[in-house]
Formats: structure tokens, C-alpha cells, sequence
């Protein structure tokens, strides 16, 4: 049983519609503490404001309580956010399970904000392959994936994929059971299945 | 990098994919979920899905169809045609659209934009313009072109951006349809005074047209329907050639 965080933070159907294209039709949509902690997998969407969407979080009683789950957790865009240690977006403490801290990009004429599109992949590791996270397996550096956000994580210890829009960000963070997109592999067609089927494999 | 965008557009009516040429004349193409995915496997980077069906009946299966769109497809998609209340874009985006794109409506209710764009974000919002010279002037028109209107192009962008739209669907109702290629010099100026990403739509005859928009013309994205659905230009075959002239896009 796949569970989805219920925290009332934005439009889950288009990870609900992935999640059945990928064959996982096993899921549920929840808050309560003792169906996440049964899981097998744990899935953490969000959209819109990162302080709205943490106090969401707080106030659904989640935000101590994910950060000791033990199963495999993917953080989803701002859901990704919210799993580091701070975002600049309403000067917001975030759940700290990756050291990284979430910052604006800054609007020059070759790169708009949002940062908005299609935007490639490469591993943080100098000198490697193919990616070494096994959240990317199968995919080749440089790889497409699908982004709308203004606001980023830095890169970090935990970087598992950078991309690149006027700076170096973390395009995903992985550290022990613990992963995070800020793309949405959702709405990043075959590439994003296969990272959704790899998360859904560990 | 942000790869430049390949969007085809699919005219919807009763549930249907069609395609007019001036917006007359329609010739049916197909399943327009089938086509979409086809669309989709071949490397298209998002997929339009325009309304044009004029019944209530027939909006009601636009919604139904949107629904499937969103279950089978793996790209985003933008749904768009006869958009005119917040509870329109509402059910919409309920159906599973990743974004809607504004017309006619906004052009007489400006605040349409706002309100959209205030309760879903300007991600959500694409403003759509079809606008031809008129007087050595842009001039937008509604209606698809068959109604003119006294907003000047460039003013009623800028105006739509301080709204709240996240991106401009800029169409020339004198190019649409001809196979001429896109007014570049007018892209670039609206790339220039604008922030938003750029759609470029209509006029498109061949790939080389395609790599002058994204390169002079300074579009971020370029919107097709006739080449690809007759099969004139296949997408890998698109994206090559732009790939081999330095454009970056996703294959």
C-alpha cells in the first residue's frame, strides 16, 4: 500500500493519474499517523506557498512525525521543499531532513522566473555514468525533466541530480530512505515513470 | 538550460480533434486522446487541447474529455476555448488540466486573469492573443479572430503579465494558416518588453520556420497543429534538425 499525504496542499490527481499509468493502483490518500507509518511507500505532494503548505503540515500533526518514518518517502515539488532545512518563501523552518536550504532564483533576461519547462539532469558525482542514486536508474545524464517552481534547493551533501537555471540547484535529494524531487516526475513523461516505478521499486 | 518547447494544438469539438485553416473549414483528424499520447511518446514537450465545440453539450464532454487526457498522458497539458468564468477554469483544473489559457473573456473582463491567477497561480494562467495588423498596428480580435477590438497587442500583453498570466499564446491572425512562417521581428519585440515565456503560434510551413521563431523570433515555445497531425513534420525528425542547429530541446 502506496500512501499519499493528505495535507490539503494542492492538486494531487496528476500524481494519482501517474501512479495508476505506472501500474500502482494500491494507494491511499491520508493524514493518519498509523496508515503512513504501515505503508510501504510514502509520498509527499505539495504546491503553492512553502509557509502555508508547512503550517498545513504542522497542523495535520505530520511535521515531526515524517521526518521518523523508515520506509521510502518522495517529497514532490514544494513537497520536496519542505523536506529541507529552510526555504527563504515566508522565511519558513522546514522539516531539516536534508541540509539544503531553499532560495528564490533571480529573473535575468535569459533565465525567467518561474523557472518553467523542461530543464536536463546531470549527477552530482564527477566522473560517473549514469546516475548513482538507484531513484535514477536507467536514466542517462542529461536526461529532460519536467519543472514549474520559483523557489529552489541549494546543492548539498544530499544532491542526487543537478540542474542548472542561471545557478546549480538540486534537481533531487536523497539521503538513506528519504528522497525528493523538485521536478515533477508526474508530468515528465516516460523519464518521470521511470523515476516513479524506481522509487516505487525500493 | 530551459529547453525550447514543441506543443501541438489540438481544436476539440464534441470530443473530436479537428483542425481549420483561418479558423474555417474544419477537417476531422482523429481521437483527440489517442492522438495526444502519440503525440506525447514522439517527444511533443506539452499538448494545447482547444475547445471549439459551441453547445453546452458539447462542453460537457470537453470536460470528460480532459479527464482522460490528464489519466493517459505523461506531459502537461493546456486546455483552453470558451473559458470566460473562475469556476470554468475551476472544473478544469479539477478535471486534471495543468494549465488553462484565457481568450475572448479576458479581453472583456481583464480581471478574469487576476481572479484565476490570484486563486491558482500564474503557472495556471496562459493568456492567449490572436491579433492582426490593422493600420500598421497590432491589434488584438476575439472570437477567433472574427471580432476586432481596440487593444493594441503589446499594451494588452503587459497588462495580462501585471494580471497574473504566466505565459503568452501570442497567434498572428495574418500568418495563421498561410504556411509562411511566424512575424519574428513582432515575437522578439514581445520577448523584449515581456518577462513571461512566449507561445508562438500560426504560420508555421516548415521546421526552418519552427528554428527562426525559437532563435530570432526569441520564442520559448512554438505551438503547431496541420503540419503535425497531417504527418508532414514528425516530431523526432523536428527536433532533430533544431538540435543540429544549437537549439536546446528535450529529446
Amino acid at each position: 500500500m502506496i500512501a499519499i499525504v493528505d495535507y490539503d496542499a494542492g492538486n494531487i490527481r496528476s500524481v494519482l493519474n501517474a501512479l495508476g499509468r505506472v501500474g500502482a493502483s494500491d494507494f491511499v490518500l491520508t493524514a493518519n499517523r498509523s496508515q503512513l507509518r504501515k505503508a510501504s511507500h510514502v509520498i509527499l505532494p505539495g504546491v503553492g506557498e512553502a509557509s502555508c503548505a508547512m503550517q498545513a503540515l504542522r497542523d495535520a500533526g505530520l511535521s515531526d512525525f515524517i521526518p521518523t518514518l523508515e520506509q521510502p518517502v518522495l517529497g514532490i515539488c514544494v513537497g520536496a521543499q519542505l523536506m529541507c532545512a529552510g526555504s527563504e518563501e515566508g522565511d519558513t523552518r522546514c522539516m531539516g531532513i536534508f541540509s539544503a536550504e531553499v532560495r528564490r532564483f533571480r529573473e535575468t533576461r535569459a533565465e525567467k522566473v518561474p523557472h518553467m519547462g523542461w530543464n536536463s539532469l546531470r549527477e552530482p558525482e564527477a566522473g560517473a555514468n549514469g546516475f548513482c542514486s538507484p531513484l535514477f536508474a536507467g536514466l542517462k545524464q542529461g536526461e529532460y525533466v519536467y519543472f514549474v517552481h520559483s523557489y529552489y534547493p541549494e546543492v548539498c551533501a544530499d544532491t542526487i541530480a543537478i540542474s542548472n537555471h542561471g545557478i546549480d540547484f538540486s534537481a533531487a535529494l536523497g539521503r538513506d530512505n528519504f528522497y525528493a524531487c523538485q521536478f515533477h516526475p508526474e508530468k515528465s513523461g516516460a523519464a518521470g515513470e521511470r523515476i516513479l516505478k524506481n522509487f516505487l521499486a525500493l | 538550460m530551459v529547453a525550447k518547447r514543441i506543443i501541438p494544438c489540438l481544436d476539440v469539438k464534441d470530443g473530436r480533434t479537428v483542425k481549420g485553416i483561418h479558423f474555417v473549414g474544419l477537417r476531422d483528424m482523429g481521437d483527440a486522446v489517442e492522438l495526444g499520447s502519440r503525440y506525447a511518446a514522439e517527444g511533443a514537450d506539452e499538448l494545447v487541447y482547444l475547445d471549439i465545440s459551441a453547445s453546452a453539450e458539447g462542453r460537457k464532454t470537453f470536460c470528460g474529455l480532459v479527464s482522460r487526457v490528464a489519466e493517459q498522458i505523461n506531459i502537461p497539458f493546456t486546455v483552453g476555448g470558451g473559458i470566460s468564468t473562475i469556476d470554468d477554469a475551476a472544473r478544469l483544473l479539477d478535471a486534471g488540466a495543468d494549465k488553462i489559457s484565457v481568450n475572448t473573456a479576458a479581453i472583456s473582463n481583464p480581471g478574469l486573469i487576476d481572479a484565476i491567477a490570484g486563486k491558482y497561480g500564474s503557472q495556471f494562467v496562459v493568456i492567449a492573443i490572436d491579433a492582426r495588423v490593422v493600420d500598421g498596428r497590432w491589434m488584438a480580435t476575439t472570437h477567433g479572430g472574427r471580432v476586432a477590438t481596440d487593444r493594441e497587442l503589446f499594451d494588452w500583453a503587459r497588462e495580462a503579465q501585471v494580471r497574473g498570466a504566466g505565459e503568452l499564446l501570442f497567434t498572428s491572425m495574418d500568418h495563421d494558416g498561410t504556411r509562411d512562417g511566424y512575424p519574428c521581428e513582432t515575437y522578439a519585440a514581445l520577448a523584449e518588453s515581456l518577462s513571461i515565456p512566449i507561445i508562438a503560434s500560426g504560420g508555421a510551413g516548415c521546421i526552418q520556420h519552427i528554428a527562426d521563431v525559437l532563435t530570432a523570433g526569441k520564442a520559448d515555445a512554438a505551438l503547431a497543429a496541420s503540419i503535425f497531425h497531417s504527418g508532414e513534420i514528425p516530431i523526432p525528425v523536428l527536433k532533430q534538425e533544431l538540435r543540429k542547429q544549437n537549439i536546446p530541446v528535450r529529446l
